[in-house]
């Protein structure tokens, strides 16, 4: 078993998620990427996307506006430049949403254009999935 | 000497300076709290940005191609002051202490023979600022309309601000706000934007130098990351000021409640005086005349 991993999620209202998981993946502007414990230190810029924070009961998605993740010795800092989770959306924004990123998946070119509409629209309907519960 | 009724008029609109003075006083200790726990929560971020600015600017210390806004533009001519205020004023010294001493900074900057050019965030430090420099002024900011302060409300006015260091319109930006010590000590502050500079952090000191991987890479991560940064110091900026001028308004308004209370006493006992004294006149005035028929 690996070992836990602390993670902050903060936007600049307010501390959105702290606490320490298995594992946190990572909207990266190079494609996501999953950090467990004992990772590298790393700085990456992320595109907007869907932080998933896993621990050994539950998975809990956060929506971010983009920002920037710190991985240190310390844990993984999240610095979002807005951080949502599913409360916080209307049901008809998450629909809309997801309307948005079929489109954007129909007219992604590139395998990587498509593989991160792909990645957009499974965040939004997981997201759905967490407001119907 | 005034009369009966003057004096019972003066105490009556004391009273009512009093009313409206403890009902300021009142929401703004409500507004207050508010202030504090949301200047309290963007804490965190603020912390974290600087901490991973400061990683970065250790990286890149001593190398001469260190981007413009955290290594400068070469030149110290232009100097730009963006002093946040308040929007409304009885809150005591608050706005006047800010402009006073953005007022000194921008002297002392003029007699060293620099140009000084300023944004006012807030229309009281603009009415300050406006009888002095009134040329100097290239921008007035209110925030009048915005009941909570947004990020996005911060973040406009630090777009604004970039924008005008592309146009090469200055070289170094100052911000002016007052950091929210206590509900009676507000200390006017000034942090250095562009240049950005890092600030020395007592608890991370013996804190070792990680050696990052970054994606896609430092000079990436730092066009990103600089002008955030700047967008979230004036956020946090105008959270302290928020939470301070509501702390300097709750300790003004207590003055002046207590002021009025005082006040109210003194016409009182005056009042009281006067009646007893024509009450006193009146009864020898109806002895001496019963004396006078007998």
């Amino acid at each position: 078993m690996s070992e836990a991993i602390k993670v902050e999620i903060v936007s600049p209202e307010h501390l959105v998620f702290s606490g320490a998981v298995k594992s946190v993946s990572v909207p990266g502007v190079e494609g996501y990427f999953t950090v467990m414990g004992t990772h590298a230190p790393l700085m990456s810029i992320l595109k907007p996307g869907f932080v998933s924070v896993e621990s050994e009961k539950e998975a809990t998605s956060f929506y971010v506006g983009g920002g920037f993740a710190d991985v240190s010795d310390s844990g993984v800092t999240i610095l979002a430049e807005e951080a949502k989770t599913a409360s916080d959306f209307e049901p008809s924004q998450i629909d809309d949403a997801i309307k948005q990123a079929e489109g954007l998946l129909a007219g992604a070119e590139t395998p990587e254009a498509k593989n991160s509409a792909q990645a957009l629209l499974d965040g939004w309907k997981n997201l759905a999935l967490e407001v119907k519960d | 000497m005034p009369s009966l009724k003057d004096l019972q008029n003066r105490i009556t609109s004391v009273k009512s300076t009093q009313k409206i003075t403890k009902a300021m006083q009142m929401v703004a200790s409500a507004k207050l709290r508010k202030a504090q726990e949301k200047a309290e929560a963007s804490r965190p971020y603020a912390k974290r940005m600087n901490h991973v600015l400061k990683s970065l600017a250790q990286s890149y210390a001593g190398r001469d191609d260190a981007p413009v806004l955290l290594g400068g533009n070469g030149k110290d001519k232009v100097h730009l002051l963006v002093v946040a205020t308040a929007d409304r004023g009885l809150c005591g010294g608050f706005n006047s202490s800010i402009a006073r001493f953005a007022r000194d900074h921008a002297n002392e900057l003029l007699a060293q023979g620099k140009t000084v050019k300023i944004i006012t965030i807030g229309k009281k430090g603009n009415d300050i600022l406006r009888r002095l420099f009134k040329e100097n002024i290239v921008e007035a900011i209110s925030l009048r309309e915005v009941k909570n302060i947004h990020y996005s409300n911060a973040a406009e006015i630090g777009e604004k601000i970039l924008a005008m260091f592309e146009n090469e319109e200055f070289d170094v930006a100052t911000l002016f706000y007052s950091q929210f010590k206590s509900i009676i000590s507000q200390i006017p502050t000034a942090h250095q934007l562009i240049p950005a500079q890092v600030e020395a952090d007592e608890s991370d000191k013996d804190e070792q130098v990680l050696n990052y991987d970054y994606e896609p890479n430092e000079s990436d991560i730092l066009k990103e990351f600089l002008p955030r940064n700047i967008n979230v110091q004036i956020f946090s900026a105008l959270l302290e000021n928020g939470a301070g001028e509501m702390g300097a308004k709750m300790s003004a308004m207590d003055n002046a409640s207590r002021n009025a209370g005082d006040m109210i006493d003194r016409l009182t006992l005056s009042f009281n005086r006067q009646r007893q004294a024509q009450i006193t006149k009146e009864l020898i005035e109806i002895i001496s005349g019963a004396e006078a028929l007998k």
